[in-house]
């Protein structure tokens, strides 16, 4: 809503942005010839009424014919009722049109954020995103509803006052329209003036209201260093630049209408006056110049809608630019897919693999092991040795920059990235729960999980336990990011997603969050349950894990420094062994805390570590 | 005057009499713009006074609402009131109020002519009018539920948007891409009928409007043309009847259009005023104390010493403060003494306390009364602006503004000039209080110096760089009480060290609370204390602490030993 690059402005009209919006109307292509049929259909319609003002006085009223009018009557009301039908049609096909536009729109959106490269979230904010598939989309259905039906009609309105009037006497059409020069003289003066400001209004508004959104995020450092009746001149001034700007608008926009009407008002008076002549020496009638008098006023109204819809086409054109410049970011690449045996081995291979986010800051040099079937083996290292990146990679987020992962000896290219993932259990660090329930969050891995599945799942891994005292247990709604839950149990929700579908190579990224020892238990044991009998690569922050394993790979600064088991790493006294002693260290210092999470761990919600809190600033 | 004309034309007229005729009607079409650019350039106007008073008034008064009601109350709800709310306010007080008034007008003046005209054929052809006003009536409601209805679906869409982006590497981890596109294709569905139900019945109303004023339009021509063949009234003057007539019909479908700029306005305005009304929980107290802001030292002199109204003595008494909304204290029963001048360090693991400790201090959570003292006052007595003033802060996050890294330093006083002129910090006021902070170096290597931009618009700082600036900002303040929340832990040891050498003089002659989680940067204060679950659990300076063997001990060695394995 604030991003205030986004909002500059471009020209109104692009025609190659045109062209490919209105592919987007190619599967509507029988609505929308419909709507066009309709559309011209109400304008004939709409210049039906002057034409039969006409005939009912020159023919109706002037020569006393009652029956006459009658009939014109009658005439008059089936106008009226076809113009009620067409209208309605043409709101109905259009909108409905519109609407679906919208919906293919975000739909090819929100598919085409799913396949962009994991690398495209890291530098593109959330909420960046969320404008395109949300804002922008919308502002493209004022363009397609309002705008696009209402040119159409005006532009056929149009015509059509000139064909009919035309028709009638070509002579007073002259008189009627040699004030167009004049509309587009003040058309022209005012349309510049008003792009300028315009242009000036959307910049100071997006000052003003990044200003605000500035100081309403850092408000605590506003307040802590004494800035409010700084902030306050400051926001005025630039509120009263807003002000002014429009204003100037205001000023622009306050002779332009009137200004435009009264040139109407001129044409009327022309026709009087010329028209009345000829009324005079009968050359025409007097319906025929009541009848001209109302097609003048018809014709002025669309004009004046000119600069509104100038507005809608260059906010159209500025929201389908974005669009199509997201739309148009590279997908993953994805190499003919092998399509993965139903279960693999779970063979894992790093050859020689070379990673940097941002080259040359490598975050993994050189990285080599392999995983046989049905080992367990533990990745260890200081936090930011490089752990987590691993499991990056083995997951295709990002592909390395040198050297090869191999997943049942082919590299990880060939598969079926979707396919492979399937097949894979990870436990991200970051816990992370979707709105719905908690039975949909456990069978994320695959929807056609039975709820006996699910909860064999949940039991293995004493997750069970505490989902049946929620209130609603499996069908218990999870919030947003699963708030109302605690560390520990987003925790046991994650494992028991995992285990539910069977994977045939576990990733435990086990969480660093703190939880209270009989929790931590608690999750040891379960994790254990987890990893028996499968492949596992665990990304072990806590070095308790590791007594399950039977290899551990020590990471240091993205490289491999020690490989061995537990007791041989231990012998070596090298790096493995100084991590331990810290933990050691930190583990022994953790009995003696008081419980603080309560008395059953897991069930204190996370609200309660209030220290974070204060990271407002 | 199109009566007179019609009227004439039927009964013979000279042409010099129609190009007066025509001249009076072009006439009257002036006055009338005249009025219309009047009317415009004073009720927009206004609107836009109005709108900018508003805003004003919104700003100035979320600025004394607490860091409490923002953690409550997300950034995006209250600037999408002060922007949607605020414009939907001002559409109806503008254009509203003005079409309003158009609409009143320009019907009293086309019904009391067409009175004038024929009385009875005015009621015959108003006739369909009530039914319009109950169409509108009936179909303005429904709309308005219908458009409700679609704004809270297209809530629940931009929430699942939001998540999905959010949770887009669980998604992927999951292989659920199919599956989220099909949930978020049934909610677009949702969407789109909700739409359609609002088009079945917005498609009907305004066809209905232009029928029924079409309507008017034929009892007007049939009625009137019967009266006009009975000689009941002119030629002239029926013709002159439907021009009024139609007149009335842009006012009435206009009169649908007013109506929903007032629902929608006043629903907004309601929105606005609950801010409004909000009571900042968090103020100063009736008859505050106010001490004497302290004479800051002339800027070439600048830094020295110079005496102070406030010393700078703090004080916790047997202090226990729960955040609201929480159910468990986050300090217990802290009871702590700090000379002016003196210097105490909080260690302790995160979530101990020691943060929110410092943030009694300034009142961003407010302290229960007579619990935390500066040189005596409760804190809670002070006058709110010169408590925070007698306070410089290094946030454990820094937030820095979008303007010049300058200006980012001085942002503790005024800055008004960089070019000389009547500033209250000079550039090379910031240029020390940058060197002190070890950010001259860096500030030296953006491309502008220290008129470079910082932000979305201009550079983005390290971590490291972003804390020294903030240390910078708090020196240049110049306050008594220094409160250094984990400040340097984004820079390199070796920074450290530079950046504690140069803070140890403003530290002897302020008083200093300093939170960090190393021993490095703790070990020289008059007095370290630990805190462990909201208590305090051990105090003493570095080298009695380390005899005590307790948990600074603990902390000491485990440091010493991560700084080895750094190394290897």
């Amino acid at each position: 809503m604030i991003d205030h690059d986004d909002d500059h402005l471009g020209r109104a009209y692009d025609h190659r942005l045109m062209r490919r919006l209105l592919g987007y109307l190619r599967p509507y292509r029988a609505s929308v010839a419909g709507a066009v049929v309709v559309v011209i259909a109400d304008a004939v319609i709409q210049l039906a009424g002057p034409w039969l003002t006409m005939q009912a006085i020159d023919h109706g009223i002037r020569e006393r014919d009652i029956p006459y009018l009658d009939r014109v009557a009658v005439l008059y009301l089936t106008v009226l009722v076809a113009g009620f039908v067409l209208g309605w049609l043409q709101t109905q096909i259009m909108q409905r049109v519109g609407q679906r536009v919208m919906l293919d729109l975000r739909m090819a959106l929100f598919s085409h954020l799913q396949r962009l490269p994991m690398a495209f979230f890291d530098r593109n904010r959330v909420g960046r995103l969320l404008t395109r598939v949300t804002n922008d989309v919308d502002v493209l259905n004022e363009l397609f509803t309002a705008g696009v039906v209402a040119i159409f009609g005006d532009v056929f309105t149009l015509v059509g006052i000139l064909i009919a009037m035309s028709r009638i006497n070509p002579e007073l059409m002259g008189v009627a329209f040699s004030v167009i020069p004049l509309i587009f003289i003040v058309t022209l003066v005012f349309r510049a003036r008003v792009r300028v400001s315009f242009r000036d209004i959307r910049t100071r508004l997006a000052r003003l209201n990044a200003f605000m959104n500035e100081t309403l995020s850092g408000m605590s450092t506003v307040q802590l260093f004494g800035r409010e009746a700084h902030n306050m001149e400051d926001f005025s001034a630039v509120n009263a630049g807003h002000r002014d700007a429009n204003l100037q608008t205001v000023f622009y926009h306050a002779v332009f209408f009137p200004a435009l009407e009264l040139v109407g008002a001129l044409a009327v008076s022309l026709i009087v006056w010329y028209g009345g002549r000829q009324v005079m020496w009968t050359s025409i009638t007097l319906g025929t110049l009541v009848a001209f008098i109302q097609y003048t006023q018809r014709f002025f109204r669309p004009i004046s809608d000119l600069s509104e819809k100038y507005n809608i086409l260059q906010q159209a054109m500025a929201s389908s630019e974005r669009i199509f410049d997201l739309l148009d970011t590279p997908v993953d690449p994805r190499a003919p897919a092998l399509a993965p045996a139903s279960r693999f081995e779970g063979r894992v291979e790093f050859d020689h693999v070379w990673f940097a986010y941002r080259e040359p800051d490598w975050v993994l040099r050189d990285v080599s092991f392999t995983i046989a079937p049905g080992e367990r083996l533990a990745l260890v290292g200081a936090t930011g040795s490089g752990k987590s990146t691993i499991a990056s990679l083995l997951l295709g987020f990002y592909a390395p920059q040198r050297g090869t992962i191999r997943v049942d000896g082919r590299p990880l290219a060939e598969w079926d990235l979707g396919a492979l993932r399937r097949r894979l259990g990870f436990v991200l660090q970051d816990v992370f729960l979707f709105s719905g329930t908690i039975a949909g969050n456990l069978r994320l891995g695959d929807p056609a999980l039975t709820r006996e599945q699910i909860e064999r799942a949940a039991r293995e891994v004493h997750a069970h336990a505490f989902i049946e005292r929620l209130p609603g247990g499996y069908d218990a709604p999870v919030v947003e990011r699963g708030a109302t839950l605690s560390a520990g149990q987003r925790q046991l929700l994650a494992f028991a997603r995992a285990l539910a579908c069977d994977p045939s190579l576990l990733v435990p990224d086990e969480a660093t969050s703190s939880v209270d020892p009989r929790a931590e238990a608690l999750l040891q044991d379960a994790l254990r349950r987890l990893m028996r009998g499968r492949s596992c690569l665990v990304i072990a922050h806590r070095l308790t894990t590791i007594q399950d394993v039977n290899r551990v790979v020590v990471i240091h600064h993205g490289e491999v420094r020690e490989t061995g088991t537990h007791a041989d790493l231990m012998a070596l006294g090298g790096i493995y062994y100084r991590l331990y002693q810290l933990q050691f260290m930190d583990g022994a210092r953790r009995p003696a805390q008081p419980n603080s999470n309560g008395a059953n761990g897991v069930e204190v919600p996370d609200s309660q570590v209030v220290d974070t809190r204060l990271d407002l600033s | 005057m199109l009566r007179l004309a019609v009227d004439d034309l039927y009964h013979g007229v000279t042409s010099l009499k129609l190009a007066r005729y025509a001249g009076i009607l072009f006439a009257i079409a002036v006055v009338g713009g005249v009025f219309k650019y009047l009317m415009r350039l004073g009720v927009i106007g206004i609107s836009r006074h109005i709108e900018y008073d508003l805003r004003n008034d919104l700003f100035a008064h979320l600025q004394t609402l607490p860091v409490q009601y923002y953690q409550a109350t997300p950034t995006g709800d209250l600037m999408s009131r002060a922007t949607n709310d605020l414009s939907a306010v001002r559409m109806m007080v503008g254009p509203g109020f003005m079409y309003l008034v158009n609409t009143v007008t320009v019907a009293v003046i086309s019904i009391a002519c067409m009175i004038a005209i024929s009385p009875r054929l005015t009621f015959y052809s108003l006739l369909p009018l009530p039914l319009v006003s109950l169409t509108a009536w009936i179909f303005g409601e429904r709309i308005h539920r219908r458009f409700e209805r679609i704004q809270a679906q297209f809530a629940v869409l931009s929430a699942r948007v939001q998540e999905s982006l959010s949770g887009v590497r669980v998604i992927r981890a999951f292989a659920r891409e199919a599956e989220e596109i099909e949930a978020f294709r049934d909610l677009n569905r949702e969407y789109l009928e909700r739409s359609e139900r609002l088009i079945r019945v917005w498609g009907i109303f305004y066809p209905l409007l232009a029928f029924l004023s079409g309507l008017a339009a034929l009892l007007a021509l049939d009625l009137g043309g019967r009266e006009v063949v009975r000689g009941h009234i002119s030629l002239g003057q029926f013709v002159a009847f439907t021009v009024y007539l139609a007149m009335l019909n842009w006012p009435v479908v206009a009169l649908g259009w007013v109506i929903s700029l007032f629902q929608r306005g006043m629903a907004s305005f309601r929105r606005l005023v609950e801010i409004l009304d909000v009571v900042p929980a968090i103020a100063s107290p009736p008859r505050p104390v106010r001490p004497e802001a302290w004479p800051r030292a002339p800027l070439e002199a600048w830094p020295v010493a110079h005496p102070r109204p406030i010393r700078g003595a703090i004080e916790f008494r047997d202090l226990t403060f729960t955040y609201p909304g929480a159910d468990r204290p986050a300090l217990r029963g802290i009871s702590l003494a700090i000379a002016p001048g003196q210097s105490v360090a909080l260690v302790g693991r995160t979530g101990s306390g020691k943060t929110t400790l410092l943030s009694l201090l300034p009142r961003l959570f407010d302290p229960p009364p007579r619990t935390v003292f500066v040189d005596g006052v409760d804190v809670r007595d002070f006058d709110l602006g010169a408590l925070r003033a007698a306070l410089a802060v290094v946030p454990q996050e820094t937030f820095l503004f979008s303007a010049t890294v300058a200006e980012n330093i001085a942002y503790g006083r005024r800055l008004t000039d960089l070019d000389g002129g009547a500033a209250d910090a000079s550039p090379e006021a910031v240029e020390r209080a940058a060197t002190i902070a070890r950010f001259t170096p860096d500030v030296r290597g953006f491309p502008d110096g220290f008129r470079t931009m910082v932000g979305e618009r201009g550079i983005t700082l390290s971590g490291g760089q972003r804390q020294r600036a903030a240390i910078a900002r708090a020196l240049l303040r110049d306050a008594p009480i220094l409160l250094l929340d984990d400040c340097l832990s984004s820079v390199d040891t070796h920074t450290e060290d530079a950046i504690l050498k140069g803070l140890a003089g403003e530290m002897r002659r302020r008083t200093t609370l300093l939170v960090s989680h190393r021993v490095s940067t703790v070990r020289e204060a008059d007095l370290i204390v630990v805190l462990d679950d909201g208590r305090i659990v051990e105090r003493g300076t570095h080298a009695s602490l380390l005899a005590l063997d307790g948990r600074y001990a603990e902390l000491h060695r485990q440091q010493r030993l991560e700084e080895e394995l750094e190394a290897s």
